[in-house]
């Protein structure tokens, strides 16, 4: 290698050196001093006569760009300690070292303005707790209440779990395609069904179980809820294949109450 | 003289509010003013801190971050927390009747100067070195701990120190430093 590449070549990693020391100092919030300004203006200066490919001119230009970034710093540096905000913390150690303690503690009561705060019962609070504890039973009964029935460890199947509703019979997914194919099934040829005829069931509990379900064939673009205002009329429209509306139109929430003298209304409605 | 009215029976309960803790932390949020008083509610806390005055108590401010330095919004108000204060200092004959030693204010004092020398943060054994330069040993340990419930102090789990909630709604931080700055030791 002549000895012009070779000069060259350390210019590029002096160059880089200083870049990558610039960059630290900013990014890890390091003293700004650590970099000599003046060395490394020397280095540019330097090697810039060697370079002649815009990828040299264009590291020159980061190490001058990065420098200036550090002359930027030092120059806050300065700002703030010119500034009444700042301390010296060496100082400061050195009072605090140095004060008495009488002397530090009058000092602090001087910045101290302590929180006040009220701790009292009132006559309604303590009446309020009277009431409690008369409505409160003696602990031996409710330790009768609460107190765990003593069990044989055994096996449990799926059959038991779902008795016990700790599973489901089915899963929730299956479930909801169940209850779209019935929607399909009873809307017939008119393409839709009223509201209560599809969610109305035998039971309350029933009713409120078709409606909860009713609620995710809608949102998860099984179905679509056709509300007549004037009328006060909701009527259910299955889709062949379920949509995905999210992104594509204005999602619009629908309360709807399903309470127990509105089921019990639709059900002596259905009787008549 | 209905408007009178009005605002006497917000500021009987804006009073009840702040006097009382409520939460684990003594205060109320600007947003649980704002739901009990109504919108109004900086004008309702600017007139009881009037009337506090004559009673040497005041209704301090702490910001989430940093102190507004213009006008706060009322945004920033409904995110700080409102205190009732004391509006003057205390005399040290007067710290007794609040339960602190003079060696438990100086303790104090000196742990949290030395937390703000070191920018808001030194680990525990140092502060704890230099409460022992003055302090027995055995209360050393006692005061930290209470400093700490207290909640003047922080502690996280590499043993550090820093200011908590309590320091930053009692203690003027910049009339501290100026006053120990000034001290003739």
């Amino acid at each position: 290698m002549s000895s012009g590449k070779k000069r060259k070549k350390l210019g590029g990693e002096r160059l880089q050196h200083i870049i990558d020391l610039c960059k630290s100092v900013e990014e890890r919030n390091l003293d700004p001093f650590i970099v000599d300004v003046d060395d490394v203006i020397a280095v540019v200066r330097e090697y810039f006569p060697e370079w002649e490919l815009p990828e040299e001119f264009c590291l020159d230009a980061e190490a001058i760009h990065q420098l200036a970034s550090v002359i930027k710093l030092q120059s806050d540096w300065v700002r703030h300690r010119s500034t009444s905000l700042y301390t010296d913390p060496f100082l400061l150690e050195e009072k605090i070292r140095r004060a008495g303690r009488e002397e530090f503690a009058n000092i602090f009561l001087k910045a101290w303005r302590p929180i006040v705060e009220l701790e009292q019962i009132s006559p309604h609070s303590l009446a309020e707790a009277i009431k409690y504890w008369q409505a409160l039973l003696p602990l031996s009964e409710r330790w009768l209440k609460t107190g765990s029935l003593k069990m044989e460890a055994g096996t449990a199947g799926r059959e038991e779990l779902i008795r016990q509703r700790i599973l489901a019979e089915t899963v929730f997914s299956e479930e909801l395609e169940l209850f779209w194919e019935e929607l399909k099934q009873r809307v017939g040829e008119e393409g839709e069904i009223h509201y209560w005829d599809f969610v109305g069931a035998e039971t309350y509990p029933e009713t409120l179980r078709r409606a909860y379900m009713v609620s995710f064939l809608v949102t998860y673009g099984y179905a679509t809820l056709e509300v007549h205002r004037l009328e006060e009329e909701m009527f259910l429209k299955p889709f062949e294949k379920p949509k995905s509306m999210v992104g594509k139109e204005q999602l619009v929430s629908v309360p709807i109450s399903v309470s127990f003298e509105e089921w019990r209304s639709w059900k002596e409605g259905k009787r008549d | 003289m209905k408007r009178k009215s009005y605002y006497a029976r917000k500021i009987k309960r804006a009073a009840h509010l702040l006097f009382y803790r409520r939460h684990k932390k003594p205060g109320v949020k600007g947003w649980e003013l704002k739901k009990r008083l109504g919108s109004d509610y900086p004008k309702v806390v600017n007139i009881l801190d009037d009337y506090l005055e004559k009673l040497d108590l005041t209704i301090k401010t702490v910001f989430e971050g940093e102190k507004p330095a213009e006008k706060p919004t009322l945004d920033e108000l409904n995110k700080a927390r409102f205190y009732i204060t004391l509006r003057g200092g205390l005399t040290p004959k007067e710290t007794k009747l609040c339960g602190w030693r003079i060696d438990d204010i100086a303790g104090l004092a000196i742990s949290i100067s030395y937390i703000i020398s070191k920018k808001g943060k030194a680990p525990r054994e140092e502060v704890e070195d230099l409460l022992r330069d003055k302090l027995p040993g055995w209360r050393v340990d006692i005061n930290m701990n209470r400093y700490i419930r207290s909640g003047y102090l922080a502690e996280d789990e590499n043993k550090q120190l820093y200011l908590d909630w309590r320091t930053r709604a009692e203690v003027d931080q910049n009339v501290l430093v100026d006053l120990l700055l000034g001290a003739e030791s």
